[in-house]
C-alpha cells in the first residue's frame, strides 16, 4: 500500500485530474446557464485534434492551443444554435456531436496527413504540459468569483434557475446561454489540447476515451459548484492514477477492474446516496417567451 | 395519409446531411458526386450490396428498436452499446460451455441469454431511475464502460483460447451456428454472412409494434412517456414502467448477440460492434421511434456502412468516417426540427 | 399618464388585442377587469414592453412608443407585477431585485449598497422586506411584496400589477390595499388587472372593461357596481343562482378521518382533517388556494405516497387509506383533477385514447380473457358515447386532445369520469379556463350526477361556485377543517372570514 500512496501518485492525480477539470469548468458554465452538455467528449477531441494539427504546422503549441479554443467555441456554437434557436433536445444534440467528432477528425487526418486518424509526432520542445494544469486549477477560484460576485454570473444563475424571471428583468436568456456554451467549448478544448499537446505529443482516434462523460459526472457529483466538482475531477484523477500505478503491483485484480471504479461511483452518488444532488431547475429546457 | 406528413421530416434531414457531408467531402479534396456514386452503388450491388447492408442493418434494427421502445416511454437509452456487448459474450458463453446439447435446444438456450442479459444490463439504470430518480443517461454512459471493462477482463482471464493473441473467446459450438440466409436464397452465396437473425429483427419489429400499439402494456409505456403525471393520475405506475421500457429496450438490445456471435463470428470479440449502440440511437431518430421507420432507417444505415468500406478504399482522402459524419449530421437535423413532433417524450 | 392607443396584437390566429385603447390618469388606481382570455394581460404586457404591439403605440407623458423590450419601458419608469412571481427562488431578495441592473461593475456586483436602498424603499412604502432573505423562505405575500420593491427599485412611477390578490387571503389583500393607497399617496399610478370585481370597488378610482380582445366600457368605479361591470364582462346577464332542487342524502359513502399529509419538504399540508360525503349530496370546499385543497383531493385519490399520509380513509365502509389510484379506480371514486392539462389528459394523443385513461386496464378497453389486447372497437365506441353525452366539440375522436379548447378538453374529462360510473367523484376546480356555455353544462352535469346517488367531493376557488353547488360547505385554512356550513345560512363575508381563519 505504500508503494501507492507517495509523491508520485499525487502528482500523477493532478496531471490526470486537470483535463477532467478543464472540461468540468466548461460543463459548469453551460450546465448552470440550463443547457445541458453532453458534448463535452466531443469538444474536447476537438480542441485536441485542432490544436495538435496547428502545433505541427505553426510549431508554436501557444498557437496550437489558440485554434483549439477557436474549434472548440466553433463546435460549441453548433451546439448552441440547435439548442436554443431551434430548441432540439440537448442530449440528443450533444450526443450527435461527440459522434460527429469521432469521425471528423479522422476524415481531416487523412486529408491533411494521410493517417487514418492520428497526427504527426510533435517533438518534445513544442509541448506545453504545464501550463494547462496552472490554468486549470486557477480556473477554480476564478469560476467562483464569477458565479457568486459579478453581474454575470448572477445573470447565469438566474437564467439556470427561472429563465423566465431573468427574461421579465430584461436579461437576454438567448445572449447568455450562448455566451455560456460558448465559454464550456473554450474550456473543454483547452482540456482536450492538453491531452494532445500537453500529455501526449498527438492525437489519436478517440483519444479522450470518455473523459468528457467522465467530466460531466464529476460536475453532478460535485453538485454544479467549483470547488466540489474539483474536489470529485481529483478523486476521479486519483482513481485512474490509482488504477495505473497498482497494474503492476496487484496481478490478482485485474487492470479493468480498478479502471471501473470511478465509473461505478458515480452511478453510486448520482443515485444520491452521497447526499440530494440539486441541478439547476431549468436544466434541459429550451426557453419559450409565454 | 398522415403518414406523409411523417415522412417529410427524416427525408429533409437525410437531404440536408447529405449536402453538409458533401461540403465536407470538397473540402477534403475529393469529389462528393463520384464519393456519393460509391456509396449508394456499392450497397445496391447483388448479391453482394444487398447482402451485406442487410447484415449490418441487422444489429440497427435491434439497437434502433431498443432505443425508440425507451423513448416511447420518455426514456434516453444510450447505453445499448454496453447491454450488446454484454449479451454478446453471454450468448457466447452458452454457444461454447453447453457445447453438447442439440441445436433444438442450444439456439433457443443462447438467444434466450442474449435477451436476458441485454435486460439485466438495463435493469440496473432503470432501478436507479425509478427508485432514486437518477437520469438514466449518465447512468446507461457509464455502464457502457463498465461493460466494455468487466467482458475484456473476463475474456481474457477465463474464456480466452490459451496463446491466443487476439482479445476473443473460444468458439462455440456448431450446433449454436444459425444459418446463413445464402442457404435459403438462390445467387447469394453463403460467404455473405447475412443471416436468419435479419428474419428475427423483422419479427422483433412486428411485435414492438403490436407491444406498444395493440396492447395495455403498450398503452401504459406510451402514456408514461406522453405524461407522467397523467400517467400516474389514471393509475399507471410510473416506476414500473421505467423498468419495463428498460427491461424490453436492453433485451432488444441483446439481441445483436444473436446476429453477430451465432450467425458471422461463432464466438465473442472484444470490440466487435462499430458502434451499433450510438447508431441505434440515429436510426430510432430518424425512424421516429415507430418500428416501420426504424426498419428503413436501419436498412439505411446498413447501406451506408456497407458503402462507407468502399468510399474509404477507393478514395483518395475520404474514410468510412464520412458514414460517422453523416449519421451525427442526420441526427442533428432531426433533432433541430423534432420540435414540431415531439420525437422524444419528455 | 399612460395610454394605450389603437393596440393590437396578433397570436398565430388568435386575436388577443383588437385596437384597444386605455387611458390611466396620472396619481390614479386604475383597475382592468375581464375574464381569463379578455385580453387584459396582453395589453399590459405590450405595455411593459415585455410584447411587442403589431400595432398602435403606448404613449407615456403624451410621447407615442412602441417598446420592444421591458429596458425600454422601464426606463420611462413602467414597472409591472406579473401574476406568476418571476423570482429566483435559491437567490436572495437583493439579488432578484438587482437582477438585470446591477450596480457596480463588470467585475464586481455592489449588493452592499443596493441593499441600502432596499431597506429606505421598504421602509417608505411599509413593505417590511430585508434585502438578504432568501426568496424560498419568504411566504406568497412576502414574495409579492419583493416584487413591488423591483418595480420600486427600478423608479417605477407607474406600476402594472396582474391578478395581485389571486394567491393573497382576505386579510393579506387588506394588507395589499393600504399599501397601494400608500403608493397614490406617493404620488404613484396603479394599473391593475384583475377579475375581482368587489376589489375593484374597493380600491380602484377608475375602471376599464375588456372582453375577447377589445375594450367594452370605461367607469368611474363610484359611478358603477358590481352586476354592471359583470355585464360588460360576459356581455349578459350573469347567473349567479342555480337551479338546484334540494339534496335527499343517502349513507356515507366517504368517511375521512384525521388525514394528516406531510409534504417532501417536511410541511404539514393536511392537519387532522376529518369529514363524509353521504351519496346523493355535494360537499363543497371552500379556501384560499394553497390551503391544502390540492392535497386532500390527490390523497383520495390515491396519488400520495402512503408513507406521507396517516389517518383513514373509508369507502362504504371498507378502509381504502392504503389503496392504489388504480384500485380507487376499480371500487368507483372517479378523479377530475385540477389541471387537466398537467394531470388529466395526454395532450398530443387523440380523444380514443385519452378516453380510456384510467380505465384501460378492463373492458371496454381491454378484451377478456387475458386483458391485454386493446379492443380497438370498444374503445372507439365509449369515445364516441362520451363526446355525445358531454357535447364535446369537434366530435372526432381521431383528434388530438391539444385541438379541442379548454372548455371541451373539461368536458372531455368530465365525461370519461362519469362514465365510470362513480359512486364518489372527487372534482376540482371544474370550471377553471372554460367558457360560460361549458360551464353551465358542467354545473348542470353535476346537479344529475349528485341526483342520480352520486357523492361528490367539490374543490373550487370560485366562490360563487361552490357556495352556488354545494349542499355543505366546508372552510379549509392551513390544512384544518374549520368551519362547516350550510350556503344559503352564511353570507361570503362569514365564508371569506373562516378562509383566513377567523371564526364565523
Amino acid at each position: 500500500m505504500s508503494d501507492i500512496l507517495n509523491l508520485s501518485i499525487i502528482y500523477s492525480t493532478i496531471r490526470l485530474a486537470a483535463p477532467l477539470l478543464l472540461a468540468a469548468m466548461g460543463g459548469l458554465f453551460s450546465e448552470r446557464s440550463g443547457v445541458v452538455n453532453i458534448a463535452l467528449e466531443g469538444l474536447m477531441l476537438a480542441g485536441a485534434f485542432t490544436s495538435a494539427s496547428v502545433t505541427h504546422y505553426a510549431g508554436s503549441p501557444w498557437l496550437g492551443l489558440l485554434a483549439g479554443v477557436a474549434a472548440g467555441v466553433f463546435i460549441a456554437f453548433i451546439h448552441a444554435v440547435a439548442c436554443i434557436h431551434f430548441e432540439a433536445d440537448q442530449v440528443v444534440t450533444g450526443t450527435a456531436i461527440n459522434i460527429l467528432m469521432l469521425g471528423v477528425p479522422t476524415l481531416l487526418s487523412g486529408a491533411l496527413f494521410q493517417t487514418t486518424g492520428s497526427t504527426p509526432q510533435i517533438p518534445q520542445s513544442n509541448l506545453i504540459p504545464n501550463a494547462p494544469i496552472v490554468i486549470a486549477f486557477l480556473l477554480v477560484p476564478s469560476v467562483w468569483y464569477m458565479l457568486y460576485r459579478t453581474p454575470f454570473g448572477l445573470r447565469l444563475r438566474a437564467v439556470g434557475e427561472n429563465p423566465e424571471a431573468a427574461d421579465t428583468a430584461g436579461v437576454s436568456v438567448s445572449r447568455v446561454r450562448y455566451l455560456a456554451v460558448l465559454t464550456s467549448g473554450a474550456l473543454a478544448a483547452i482540456g482536450g489540447a492538453y491531452l494532445s499537446i500537453g500529455q501526449s505529443s498527438l492525437f489519436t482516434r478517440n483519444m479522450t476515451a470518455g473523459r468528457g462523460y467522465i467530466a460531466l459526472a464529476a460536475l453532478i457529483f460535485g453538485k454544479w459548484r467549483p470547488v466540489q466538482t474539483m474536489l470529485a475531477c481529483l478523486l476521479f484523477g486519483f482513481a485512474e492514477a490509482a488504477s495505473i500505478q497498482m497494474q503492476g503491483v496487484t496481478p490478482y485484480i485485474r487492470v479493468e477492474y480498478i479502471q471501473i471504479i470511478p465509473y461505478v461511483l458515480t452511478m453510486v452518488v448520482l443515485a444520491g446516496f452521497i447526499g440530494a444532488s440539486r441541478a439547476p431547475k431549468a436544466l434541459g429546457q429550451p426557453y419559450k417567451k409565454r | 395519409m398522415k403518414y406523409l406528413r411523417h415522412l417529410a421530416l427524416p427525408l429533409i434531414a437525410v437531404l440536408a446531411a447529405f449536402i453538409a457531408g458533401g461540403i465536407v467531402v470538397l473540402l477534403i479534396g475529393d469529389d462528393p458526386v463520384y464519393t456519393y456514386r460509391l456509396l449508394i452503388g456499392s450497397a445496391l450491388s447483388w448479391p453482394d450490396g444487398i447482402g451485406y447492408t442487410l447484415f449490418y442493418a441487422t444489429p440497427l434494427i435491434f439497437t434502433g428498436l431498443a432505443v425508440a421502445v425507451g423513448f416511447r416511454c420518455g426514456l434516453f437509452n444510450i447505453g445499448a452499446e454496453g447491454q450488446l456487448t454484454i449479451a454478446a459474450l453471454a450468448t457466447a458463453w452458452i454457444g461454447f460451455t453447453f457445447s453438447n446439447l442439440s441445436a433444438w435446444m442450444l439456439v433457443p438456450l443462447a438467444c434466450a441469454a442474449a435477451i436476458l442479459a441485454g435486460a439485466v444490463w438495463a435493469a440496473i439504470p432503470g432501478v436507479l431511475k425509478a427508485r432514486f430518480g437518477s437520469h438514466e443517461v449518465i447512468n446507461t454512459i457509464m455502464m457502457n464502460f463498465i461493460a466494455a471493462g468487466v467482458t475484456s477482463a473476463l475474456t481474457q482471464s477465463y474464456f480466452k483460447d490459451p496463446g491466443d493473441l487476439i482479445l476473443q473467446t473460444h468458439s462455440i459450438a456448431a450446433a449454436a451456428h444459425i444459418p446463413r440466409l445464402g442457404r435459403f436464397i438462390p445467387g447469394m452465396p453463403e460467404r455473405i454472412p447475412t443471416n436468419i437473425a435479419f428474419l428475427l429483427a423483422i419479427a422483433a419489429c412486428v411485435l414492438v409494434y403490436v407491444f406498444l400499439w395493440k396492447t395495455r402494456w403498450g398503452y401504459e409505456i406510451r402514456a408514461t412517456g406522453a405524461n407522467p403525471k397523467a400517467a400516474e393520475y389514471g393509475g399507471i405506475s410510473v416506476r414500473r414502467q421505467i423498468m419495463l421500457a428498460m427491461v424490453v429496450s436492453g433485451g432488444l438490445a441483446g439481441l445483436v448477440a444473436v446476429n453477430e456471435v451465432m450467425g458471422y463470428r461463432y464466438r465473442y470479440y472484444q470490440g466487435f460492434s462499430p458502434q451499433y449502440g450510438f447508431t441505434g440511437i440515429a436510426v430510432a431518430l430518424l425512424g421516429r421511434n415507430h418500428p416501420a421507420g426504424v426498419l428503413v432507417a436501419a436498412i439505411f444505415f446498413g447501406a451506408l456502412t456497407r458503402g462507407g468500406l468502399f468510399v474509404d478504399i477507393f478514395t483518395e482522402n475520404v474514410s468510412k468516417d464520412l458514414v460517422l459524419v453523416l449519421q451525427a449530421l442526420v441526427i442533428l437535423f432531426v433533432a433541430a426540427e423534432a420540435l414540431f413532433r415531439g420525437a422524444r417524450a419528455s | 399618464m399612460l395610454e394605450l392607443r389603437n393596440i393590437s396584437k396578433r397570436f398565430g390566429n388568435i386575436l388577443a388585442n383588437d385596437r384597444v385603447s386605455i387611458t390611466v390618469r396620472g396619481g390614479t388606481i386604475h383597475a382592468i377587469v375581464g375574464e381569463n382570455g379578455a385580453g387584459k394581460s396582453t395589453a399590459m404586457r405590450i405595455a411593459y414592453g415585455f410584447y411587442t404591439a403589431d400595432d398602435g403605440d403606448v404613449v407615456v407623458d403624451g410621447k407615442p412608443h412602441r417598446f420592444t423590450t421591458p429596458h425600454e419601458a422601464i426606463a420611462l419608469g413602467i414597472g409591472m407585477v406579473h401574476q406568476h412571481f418571476m423570482l429566483v427562488e435559491p437567490m436572495t431578495v437583493a439579488e432578484n431585485i438587482v437582477l438585470g441592473a446591477e450596480p457596480g461593475s463588470f467585475a464586481a456586483l455592489d449588493i452592499a449598497g443596493a441593499a441600502g436602498r432596499i431597506r429606505a424603499l421598504s421602509q417608505e412604502f411599509h413593505l417590511e422586506i430585508a434585502p438578504d432573505a432568501v426568496i424560498e423562505d419568504l411566504s406568497v405575500g412576502q414574495q409579492q411584496r419583493v416584487e413591488l420593491l423591483k418595480a420600486l427599485y427600478r423608479n417605477a412611477r407607474i406600476l402594472i400589477l396582474d391578478e395581485p390578490t389571486a394567491v393573497l387571503t382576505p386579510q393579506e389583500v387588506g394588507d395589499f390595499f393600504r399599501i397601494l393607497r400608500r403608493m397614490r399617496e406617493q404620488g404613484k399610478t396603479v394599473v391593475i388587472i384583475t377579475h375581482k370585481l368587489d376589489e375593484v370597488l374597493a380600491i380602484s378610482d377608475e375602471v376599464t372593461v375588456m372582453r375577447d380582445g377589445r375594450v367594452v366600457g370605461r367607469r368611474e368605479t363610484k359611478e358603477t357596481n358590481t352586476a354592471e361591470l359583470a355585464r360588460l364582462m360576459v356581455g349578459r346577464e350573469v347567473l349567479l343562482r342555480l337551479e338546484k332542487s334540494n339534496a335527499h342524502p343517502g349513507a356515507p359513502v366517504l368517511q375521512v378521518e384525521n388525514l394528516s399529509m406531510t409534504a417532501s419538504d417536511g410541511t404539514e399540508r393536511l392537519a387532522s382533517v376529518s369529514f363524509e360525503v353521504r351519496a346523493g349530496e355535494i360537499v363543497g370546499v371552500a379556501g384560499v388556494e394553497g390551503n391544502g385543497q390540492t392535497e386532500l383531493i390527490e390523497a383520495l385519490a390515491g396519488l400520495i405516497e402512503s408513507e406521507r399520509l396517516s389517518g383513514d380513509v373509508r369507502f362504504e365502509g371498507r378502509n381504502i387509506t392504503k389503496f392504489t389510484a388504480r384500485q380507487r379506480k376499480q371500487i368507483g371514486i372517479a378523479h377530475v383533477p385540477e389541471d387537466r392539462h398537467r394531470r388529466g389528459l395526454l395532450l398530443d394523443s387523440d380523444l380514443s385514447e385519452n378516453s380510456i385513461l384510467g380505465v384501460h386496464f378492463r373492458e371496454p378497453a381491454v378484451r377478456p380473457p387475458a386483458y391485454v389486447m386493446l379492443d380497438e372497437a370498444g374503445i372507439r365506441r365509449r369515445a364516441q358515447a362520451i363526446i355525445r353525452d358531454f357535447d364535446v366539440r369537434p366530435p372526432n375522436p381521431d383528434l388530438a386532445a391539444r385541438a379541442l379548447s379548454g372548455g371541451n378538453q373539461q368536458k372531455l374529462v368530465i365525461g370519461r369520469e362519469f362514465e365510470l360510473p362513480p359512486k364518489l367523484l372527487l372534482i376540482s376546480q371544474p370550471t377553471r379556463g372554460v367558457d360560460i356555455g361549458a360551464i353551465e353544462f358542467i354545473h348542470r352535469k353535476l346537479i344529475a350526477l349528485r341526483d342520480s346517488g352520486c357523492a361528490v367531493l367539490l374543490v373550487s376557488a370560485e366562490l360563487e361556485e361552490v357556495t352556488a353547488l354545494a349542499d355543505r360547505l366546508l372552510v379549509i385554512y392551513q390544512g384544518k377543517i374549520v368551519g362547516e356550513v350550510e350556503p344559503p345560512r352564511v353570507t361570503t363575508d362569514q365564508i371569506g372570514l373562516m378562509m383566513t381563519g377567523g371564526r364565523a
